[in-house]
């Protein structure tokens, strides 16, 4: 029973929490250029607004109505077997770090065939352009969550989070490092950030992620901008559970858990305002310089894994 | 040696290699010289780890002279040279940045199972990252045959160095104080004549990439 409560806790903290980080980033951006700026919950009051109001659909946009759903869903579905928070959530057995990549990657085809369902000009190029990247960032996800995996010799999150809080020490290691870093340019790349897209821009010709979900309106955007959001949040949340784990709750008492996401808020709080600073200082780069910045998140995950092996 | 020693001789070991990588990833010259100057301190610092885990003194002069060679004095004529002509950049290597960064990452592999002879020549813990020596040797390789600026080439070159000085002081605490002597001064000799004949083709022809050399002219 507590393994479904914690589940269902870990949705609805990505959920919120998502919307939270994204106004928070957006906040430090506008204090760093010397405005005010909107408060941190705007993102998350702009959802509940536009839930409540209805969807127009282009001509044949019945696909437009399923991938805000799938999205969101998917991502609800990672949230829930992934260790933020305590690593005891339901299904932790089969919480393999494969199937969670994989749920993200559901949600990333969902977005490019609702992109390419419109049949509009922009749509089509957005949804190009993000399964191009895609195709970069998941090998590069794949194998930096492998890189964690060597020590603990279980592509199981549930285990590889206890071997890590069982090793304090191997959070200095060589291999952890590489990772952790490596992992941090798929979450940048993969949440549509900075360097590699522009989150805050609708008419530019360069733009990835907002060139897709530019049809859609009403409920169905606030749906896919929740799921972007929970993306962000999950993926967040992940790179600190697993770079950083102290905190995540191994116990089952309300203590622990409720602990565990005090942490889990802080941690990812950290990392978002680590992640807009960078945002600040840097331009978006060309879209064909994004590859050579994806392939080096590559390249640093496999060093991370050989090290892991060459390094006991 | 203690886990901290172990645990700084592992970081350090994985900086160099990880530098010599992020060699294919930089374009500009200046930040070639950066990464080699971060190098030869993270050289520096495995061989004074080693020294003060064996409480060898000869080994401890060595990590200084690495660290006045190769991080002060190379990056430092290298750097001269660049101020010469700012905003030098890789225009258009010959395999392409995310290709050769694959390639790295290929090579490292290939380097890890190549060198498993070598982590098994001494029992300790050091020598089981001699692979890391060998797999830098390999991606200086790389810099060296797909770039086309000369500077790079040398920056390519030295890559080359740190990797067999990485292979040598993990496997055998280091040579001799003279031939590293010795060594360390070939480098800087090297790179001061191979600094200069960039200068004297700049000033003479006015172009540096190799590839425009190929063709005679009054």
């Amino acid at each position: 029973m507590t393994a479904y409560a914690l589940s269902a806790v870990q949705v609805l903290a990505v959920a919120v929490g998502g919307l939270l980080l994204k106004g928070l980033m957006a906040k430090v951006r506008a204090r760093a250029e010397g405005r005010v700026g909107a408060p941190v919950t705007q993102p998350l009051r702009e959802v509940v607004k536009w839930l409540g109001r209805e969807s127009p659909r282009a001509t044949g946009g019945t696909l437009m109505g399923v991938v805000p759903v799938v999205l969101v869903v998917t991502t609800a579905l990672a949230a829930a077997l992934a260790p933020l928070a305590g690593v005891g959530t339901a299904g932790a057995a089969g919480a393999d770090a494969l199937v969670v990549v994989f749920l993200l990657l559901t949600g990333s085809l969902a977005l490019a065939l609702g992109g390419l369902a419109t049949a509009t000009a922009f749509g089509g190029m957005g949804a190009s352009r993000a399964m191009t990247l895609s195709a970069l960032t998941e090998p590069a996800l794949l194998v930096a969550v492998a890189a964690f995996a060597v020590p603990a010799r279980s592509m199981n999150l549930a285990s590889l989070v206890r071997h890590s809080l069982a090793h304090p020490t191997g959070v200095a290691s060589p291999s952890h490092v590489l990772a952790t870093v490596a992992l941090l340019v798929v979450v940048v790349a993969e949440t549509g950030r900075m360097p590699v897209d522009n989150p805050s821009t609708h008419l530019e010709l360069t733009m990835v992620h907002e060139a897709m979900v530019l049809e859609y309106g009403g409920r169905d955007y606030a749906l896919v901008s929740l799921g972007e959001s929970m993306r962000l949040g999950l993926l967040l949340g992940l790179l600190a559970t697993l770079a950083v784990p102290w905190g995540v709750a191994t116990s089952d008492s309300a203590w622990a858990l409720g602990l565990g996401l005090v942490f889990l808020g802080l941690k990812a709080g950290a990392l978002a305002l680590g992640v807009a600073l960078v945002e600040v200082r840097s331009a978006k780069l060309r879209l064909f310089r994004v590859p050579e910045l994806l392939a080096a998140g590559f390249v640093l995950a496999a060093l991370a894994v050989v090290v892991g092996v060459v390094v006991r | 040696m203690s886990g901290l020693d172990d645990g700084l001789l592992d970081l350090a070991s994985v900086a160099v290699l990880a530098l010599g990588v992020a060699a294919l990833w930089r374009r500009d010259v200046r930040a070639l010289i950066g990464l080699l100057r971060a190098q030869g301190v993270a050289l520096a610092l495995v061989a004074s780890v080693e020294a003060l885990a064996g409480h060898d003194v000869a080994l401890g002069a060595t990590a200084a002279l690495v660290l006045a060679v190769k991080a002060v004095a190379v990056p430092w004529v290298l750097g001269r040279v660049a101020a010469s002509d700012p905003g030098a950049r890789e225009g258009a290597p010959l395999i392409n940045v995310p290709s050769s960064l694959v390639l790295a990452a290929a090579l490292v592999g290939l380097a890890v199972v190549v060198g498993a002879p070598l982590a098994r020549l001494s029992s300790g813990h050091a020598a089981a990252l001699a692979p890391l020596g060998l797999a830098t040797v390999l991606v200086g390789y790389l810099v060296l045959v797909t770039r086309r600026r000369p500077l790079s080439q040398i920056v390519g070159l030295l890559i080359i160095d740190n990797g067999v000085a990485l292979v040598t002081f993990l496997l055998t605490s280091g040579v001799p104080l003279v031939i590293e002597l010795g060594g360390s001064l070939d480098v800087l000799l090297v790179v001061v004549v191979s600094t200069t004949l960039v200068g004297a083709m700049r000033a003479r022809i006015g172009a540096e990439e190799l590839d425009e050399l190929e063709g005679l002219r009054d």
